[in-house]
């Protein structure tokens, strides 16, 4: 087994220290696993480590491998150096969707290790930066193997290159009392509908969908994903006046006044005399900074539903950008609603693909053309939640104003008598 | 035709149903959730309207599992636990159990074996990371080996809680910024144009794509020692690294010239303010591998100043928009330079227009 080790002084000391090792990980595969395959690959891929930290440069380069059928999912990694390591020489990377909210059985991740036991380097990583599942390093043969093993029993590709990427989801209402949403729904309505825009890159650049179920965004859909969908309500918060005492008596009222009332971004909250807590529904902006703090007394309304921001990106090419409110608020609960929102995603992509520059992000493209050309083109009207203020430059044609303010009142009015009605 | 018979048609069933993978008391409490509290770090318990609990064990680990490390969380997981594992965004492994006699054993287990618990609320959470030397083609450094070191040095603070809010820690190992937004971000920062292999860039690149990559519009296409090639106009160049992954001849990793800058105040959530990107602070910092201590040693003074003068609930970026950005750089005794200052077109709104000036 100690066949022609390489020497890895540098990466040894990243053995050292009570964080669990990465390094020690794959040592263990290159010395105690079986297959004398993973012994020779992860021999080399260390040497190859190694060699970068010694150099301080990196050695993959890129090229085009993929599975019979798709455009997609597989990265592709060439040695630039596979004279000295020749075993790790071809070292893709599978890419598998997870279900939202990355949720396994012990049996399932078993099944999944021993398929990538059999053709791959033995190294997994839960998940990658989209969301991913990487089954990182196996050569192009076996990427075909492994991609067709766990393709039968229940998984799927996700997206590489311009196309539509795997998506992210919180946990979500599966544990969180916090979610306003169906995540799971959601998530696999959205991806699902792209299931050939995942696997056939012909997209401008990435599409990147996120789900959070609620304001608090942990799976950071605003600043991360083209098209965010996060749950709210638009009723009034729930709080249980009691829990409120029992907070605010096991706290102290200082507590409670620094803690919870003078955080709150609208000071839409009185601690009252009497220890019970007065809420301004309609100021409420849904920060979730006090159901945070007191998860037992505060929760989210009935009327629950989602915002939707799009074009949030990383830095890559004008710098980063979050999305922006184009839908404010969205009900999900019938059929028709989720068709709607299927429907906007669309109505988003085929825009985008049309309107987008080649490596041009859905973001870039509102930035070059502006919210309200996007707007227009996906047929929404200007709502004053998707700005932080109105135009402070007066350098625009304004010649079709008064027939914009007409149609916003009269929609306005319908609004109004649609509720009416309702009620 | 043969092959073409022996080619496997893919089954594209896209993302799969997580239901069948979600412990059966979450299936049953689906949306039903009331509230849920944090008896110890490392460990919540969630109680649903109908009075069941589920108790969930978070633990850090190495992110890049080898399958003995990956059977052994699974053999965890059945003798200890229910057999139903999560992971969070941050590669964290959360164990979901209906019993709450088998916290103790199960948090044992895990440590016992080597793993971490901890990571939740106000704690420093596992750093979220990205490929580097291991498997990416543009890297300028290895943050799987950065993380590991760093954490070697915050795993108390990622056992504990002792921070005013939760500190989310990133890094990314080229200026795209993968690792995404944090509370701190280690990130790689370029400090002199590609060098261009001429030779190369004929046969590997599609020259007009190159052109149009680069930000700031300084690269045209050039004839070098008579073959077609690009040039860079330095004096325009950012150093981005943008034209790097279309055309790898423009070679922007430098084993001295590239280094880390650090970056403080980014915060996804919209609890109390808007979300906010992250903020540079330090940079010039040595790409040093194998421990990269002198990153480390910034990280560190950043969160003990944060730690000492933070008030409860502050996340890193609520901290500073309280004290201010120059008592930040006077407490953290990081200098404050004329890079600091953004001079593009967008700048505007980051400068101060206002006589509010703490002295």
């Amino acid at each position: 087994m100690a066949k022609n080790q390489h020497p890895t002084p540098m990466l040894d000391e990243l053995e050292n220290g009570p964080w669990p090792s990465f390094i020690s990980g794959i040592k263990r595969l290159r010395d105690e696993h079986p297959d004398a395959r993973i012994q020779g690959v992860s021999n080399d891929l260390l040497g190859q480590l190694e060699h970068s930290y010694e150099t301080r440069k990196g050695y993959w380069k890129g090229g085009t491998v993929s599975v019979f059928g798709y455009g997609s999912g597989i990265i592709p990694r060439f040695s630039e150096v596979a004279k000295a390591f020749p075993e790790s020489r071809e070292f893709h990377t599978v890419r598998v969707q997870p279900p939202a909210g990355n949720f396994y059985t012990t049996d399932i991740l078993r099944q999944l290790t021993d398929s990538w036991e059999k053709y791959g380097s033995g190294l997994i990583t839960f998940h990658g930066q989209t969301g991913n599942a990487m089954f990182i390093g196996v050569n192009t043969e076996n990427t075909q193997h492994f991609f067709d093993e766990i393709n039968e029993y229940g998984f799927d590709l996700g997206g590489a290159g311009p196309c539509v990427r795997t998506g992210m989801s919180c946990v979500g209402a599966a544990r969180c009392e916090q979610s306003c949403a169906n995540e799971q729904r959601i998530h696999r309505t959205l991806l699902n509908r792209f299931t050939d825009d995942v696997h056939r890159p012909s997209l401008p650049y990435k599409f990147k969908f996120k789900v959070s179920g609620c304001p608090n965004d942990c799976v950071n859909s605003i600043e991360r994903s083209d098209f965010a969908v996060i749950g709210t309500w638009r009723d009034d918060m729930k709080i249980d006046q009691a829990e409120v005492k029992a907070f605010v008596e096991k706290k102290g009222r200082d507590y409670v006044i620094d803690n919870v009332t003078s955080r709150c971004p609208t000071a839409c909250m009185t601690l009252n005399d009497d220890d019970t807590l007065t809420v301004d529904n309609k100021n409420c902006v849904r920060c979730m900074h006090c159901l945070n703090v007191m998860p037992k007394a505060l929760s989210p309304g009935d009327d629950k539903g989602v915002s939707i921001l799009v074009g949030g990106k990383r830095t890559l090419k004008i710098g980063d950008l979050m999305g922006t409110v184009i839908v404010p608020f969205m009900k999900l609960e019938t059929e028709e609603d989720y068709e709607q929102l299927t429907e906007l995603a669309e109505n988003i992509i085929e825009f985008w693909a049309e309107n987008g520059l080649e490596h041009e992000r859905c973001g870039e493209m509102i930035e070059r053309i502006g919210l309200v050309n996007f707007l227009k083109g996906m047929g929404l009207e200007a709502d004053p939640n998707m700005v932080n203020h109105p135009r402070q430059s007066s350098y625009i044609r304004m010649d079709e104003f008064d027939e914009a303010a007409e149609q916003y009142l009269r929609r306005k009015m319908e609004e109004r008598q649609k509720r009416a009605g309702a009620n | 035709m043969s092959q073409a018979q022996a080619m496997r048609p893919p089954i594209e069933s896209g993302c799969p149903d997580g239901f069948q993978y979600m412990h059966p008391l979450m299936r049953r409490n689906f949306g039903m959730w009331k509230w849920h509290d944090h008896p110890r770090p490392g460990v919540l318990r969630h109680v649903a309207e109908s009075g069941e609990t589920i108790w969930t064990v978070k633990a850090g680990t190495q992110r890049i599992l080898d399958v003995f490390t990956l059977r052994k969380l699974c053999d965890i997981g059945d003798q200890f636990a229910d057999g139903y594992v999560r992971f969070t965004i941050r590669s964290n492994i959360e164990y979901m159990v209906a019993d709450e006699a088998k916290v103790d054993p199960l948090i044992k287990a895990l440590e016992d074996a080597g793993f971490v618990v901890g990571g939740t609320a106000n704690s420093v959470s596992m750093i979220s990371h990205t490929q580097g030397w291991l498997h990416c083609d543009i890297p300028g450094t290895d943050a799987s080996g950065v993380v590991k070191a760093m954490m070697d040095e915050l795993i108390d603070e990622f056992r504990n809680c002792n921070m005013p809010n939760r500190v989310h820690i990133t890094t990314s190992c080229c200026q795209i910024n993968c690792g995404g937004q944090g509370d701190i971000a280690i990130n790689v920062q370029h400090t002199k144009p590609p060098k261009i292999n001429h030779d190369l860039v004929a046969n590997v690149c599609e020259r007009p794509s190159v052109v149009a990559r680069c930000p700031v519009a300084a690269i045209r296409p050039a004839l070098v020692n008579g073959k077609p090639s690009l040039e860079v106009d330095e004096k325009k160049c950012i150093c981005c690294g943008a034209c790097y992954p279309p055309c790898p001849p423009m070679q922007i990793n430098d084993a001295e010239h590239t280094k880390l800058a650090i970056w403080v105040g980014g915060n996804h959530s919209n609890a109390r303010g808007k979300p906010t990107f992250q903020k540079l602070v330090a940079s010039g910092i040595p790409n040093n591998p194998p421990r990269w201590p002198e990153a480390t040693a910034i990280v560190k003074k950043i969160l003990k100043t944060y730690k000492e003068d933070a008030k409860d609930w502050e996340r890193i970026n609520d901290w500073i928009e309280r004290i201010g950005w120059p008592d930040f750089f006077e407490k953290t005794g990081l200098p404050f330079t004329r890079f600091h200052i953004e001079n593009w077109r967008g700048a505007r709104n980051s400068l101060n227009a206002s006589t509010h000036i703490r002295f």
